[in-house]
């Protein structure tokens, strides 16, 4: 047996964004170990619900992270609205259906772009966000906000979108679907990039089950969770299949995003057609007395927020597990086994989000 | 509306047991959560199968120790740390103990006590 | 300034924040913002770096993180604290593990507002960044070595001790 060494990754790494901390024990060039440290983004902001009405929580809800932003609101006003029993309008549903794809399509380019440039591939992340811009200009034409988007509100939404400008982001979308065929083109057939992703990181089905894989990290191993399909918002009105591949390595949870983008525009056409007219807020009186698990599908898996009131105007308790904290016992399955030059890219392929993991 | 929710109340006994069957039943683990309500924590285990969440409660002190569904479960021990940092919970035989480094937080388990902040003001002096 | 002589070169690290910011900084590098045109280039490496970007507020475990970085990058340097969260904790101000602003730990020249902070305004705070760096290397300043007298020693020994 040769002598083992430890290996620091990260916090601060060139293909990480964000602070993440892995010791990696290895012998020769071959991971044997890995011992994950988080904490470097912990804000302990669920203890803010102590400061905070359980009005004014929603903008802290949706800081929890900058890109998985809207879904994160939107879950928490789902679990209040369920508590306090309030049935809100229906065209209300339907835009937060509508944004959140959008947020599902912009956190996928971003991704596809990130992950081509801990690849080396630089023109392939220039192009994903020059297409993710796009994106981005209509969720700001929209709600005001590029990131952050501050639009949901407990019973309802802040802005209403007018018939022609859902109109125009419709025609917009399909306007860039060739390029974003030409961008996926690239990651599913590029001989280069299949070198380096397929047969790397392979996660059984079974273990992707067991250890609690959410996600694009769980269907690209073939288990098929998607909580969209539990039909939360608009999504029970909308046909669409969640995209499932069953190779489980590298290159099929790549696959899975790039494909969902479709999967995304399919569904905000869907609802552009559907979308009835009406208010898109109500009023809304009192405070929360119980306790509800609200679930949404986030670009990067399931997200659980846990919302207990009392009744009284400050929550006893908002709990978030959020899809990077229960992915990440699948990355350590991931990583033992595989070689030190692929870690960068199989960190990548849970598509990591520590600010959301940490909280 | 979304589909109502009750949680089962548990002893602390039924904890590992409880794990063991929903494993059988092919049941995958969601998440493990903490409350504290009063001096009392309220902890639940939440399984998932085909959307539909099972959840268990159980109410423990501080001082009391919970035993590890890590053995059952491998992914539970980024939760169980979790219970243990935030909340000061002793959670014993967990796969993967970091022993209270998971977080690194300027007061010790900060979700079992009330924070003061002295320095509240927006102003950064 | 009308002119840049040489190319500064960036480096960002994420102290807590919620990615909001980051990823705008990363909008700055594409093809809509394109700070390269200005020769500006996002590196991972604190020595060949000018600028420090941080986005998020201190927080118990990056302490250490940001001085490390601060302090291995060559003179003259720059920092710029991108956000509300890094100028004075933003939202996240009255959590328990969020210190406050950035400029709590290292000396800050250049704040840029938002929440997260648009592109545009980030570009802003970078070329004003610039200014100062030319400033500082006609002056030939030297920051000097900054240290943490409010690290936690206590948790510093947990780091220490660890998982086996």
């Amino acid at each position: 047996m040769s002598k083992q060494i430890t290996i620091p990754f990260g916090p601060q790494h060139p293909v990480l964004p964000e602070p993440l901390h892995l010791d990696l024990v290895l012998e020769d060039e071959k991971v044997v170990d890995v011992i994950p440290t988080i904490g470097y983004v912990h804000r302990g902001l669920e203890k803010l619900v102590e400061k905070r009405e359980y009005t004014e929580y929603v903008f802290i809800a949706e800081r929890i992270c900058g890109i998985c932003s809207f879904i994160h609101s939107q879950a928490y006003v789902q679990g209040i609205e369920q508590i306090m029993g309030l049935e809100i309008p229906e065209r209300a549903q339907y835009l937060r259906t509508i944004w959140s794809e959008y947020s599902r399509l912009h956190s996928h380019l971003l991704w596809l772009g990130c992950f081509a440039d801990s690849m080396g591939f630089e023109s392939v992340f220039m192009n994903s966000w020059r297409l993710r811009e796009h994106i981005l200009n209509d969720l700001e034409a929209t709600t005001g906000g590029r990131v952050i988007q501050g639009v949901c509100k407990v019973a309802g939404v802040r802005r209403d979108i007018t018939p022609e400008k859902l109109d125009e982001m419709v025609k917009g979308l399909r306007g860039i679907e060739h390029e974003l065929q030409d961008l996926t083109n690239v990651f599913l057939h590029d001989s280069s990039i299949q070198h380096r992703l397929k047969g790397i990181g392979v996660l059984k089905k079974e273990d992707a089950y067991q250890l609690g894989a959410v996600g694009p990290t769980a269907r690209g191993s073939g288990v098929a969770i998607d909580i969209r399909e539990t039909g939360y918002a608009a999504f029970g009105k909308i046909n669409f299949r969640p995209v499932v591949e069953h190779d489980g390595d590298c290159y099929a949870r790549c696959a899975i995003r790039a494909k969902e983008m479709f999967t995304s525009i399919d569904i905000i056409e869907q609802c552009a057609k559907k979308i009835p007219d009406g208010p898109v807020d109500m009023k809304v009186t009192g405070a929360p007395d119980g306790e509800y698990f609200s679930r949404a599908e986030q670009p990067r898996g399931e997200v659980i927020h846990y919302i207990k009131g009392n009744g009284k105007k400050n929550l006893l308790r908002h709990r978030v597990r959020t899809p990077t904290f229960t992915n990440i016992p699948p990355l350590i399955t991931l990583l033992k086994g595989c070689d030190l030059a692929d870690v960068p890219v199989i960190v990548l392929t849970i598509d990591p989000c520590i600010g959301c993991a940490e909280r | 509306m979304m589909e109502p929710q009750t949680i089962l109340p548990i002893g602390v006994g039924d904890v590992v047991p409880k794990a063991e069957q929903a494993k059988r039943d092919g049941k995958r683990l969601v998440q493990i959560g903490c409350t504290k309500i009063g001096d009392d924590f309220e902890i639940i285990y939440v399984y998932d199968k085909d959307y539909q969440l099972t959840s268990y409660r159980i109410t423990v002190k501080q001082a009391d120790e919970i035993p590890s569904i890590s053995s059952v479960y491998f992914g539970a021990f980024v939760y169980e740390n979790e219970i243990h940092d935030l909340y000061g919970i002793h959670v014993t035989g967990i796969n993967i103990d970091f022993k209270g480094t998971f977080y690194k937080t300027t007061i010790k388990h900060p979700f079992s006590v009330t924070i003061v902040k002295e320095d509240d003001s927006c102003q950064n002096k | 300034m009308t002119y840049l002589a040489k190319s500064p070169w960036i480096i960002h690290y994420d102290a807590s924040s919620c990615n909001g910011c980051d990823i705008e900084i990363l909008a700055c590098l594409t093809p809509m913002y394109d700070v390269e045109r200005f020769g500006i280039i996002n590196t991972g490496n604190p020595k060949h770096a000018d600028i420090f970007v941080v986005t998020g507020s201190v927080n118990e475990q990056n302490r250490e993180v940001i001085l490390n970085i601060y302090n291995q990058m060559p003179d003259p340097k720059v920092a710029v604290a991108v956000g509300i969260c890094a100028t004075s904790g933003g939202v996240f101000r009255e959590c328990y593990n969020v210190a406050g602003g950035i400029d709590k730990l290292i000396p800050v020249d250049v704040y840029v507002m938002g929440c997260a902070a648009r592109p545009e305004s980030i570009i802003d705070g970078i070329v004003t960044a610039l200014g100062i760096l030319e400033k500082k290397r006609s002056e030939g300043a030297s920051a000097p070595v900054v240290t943490d007298h409010h690290m936690n020693k206590e948790h510093h020994k947990h780091a220490e001790g660890g998982v086996q």
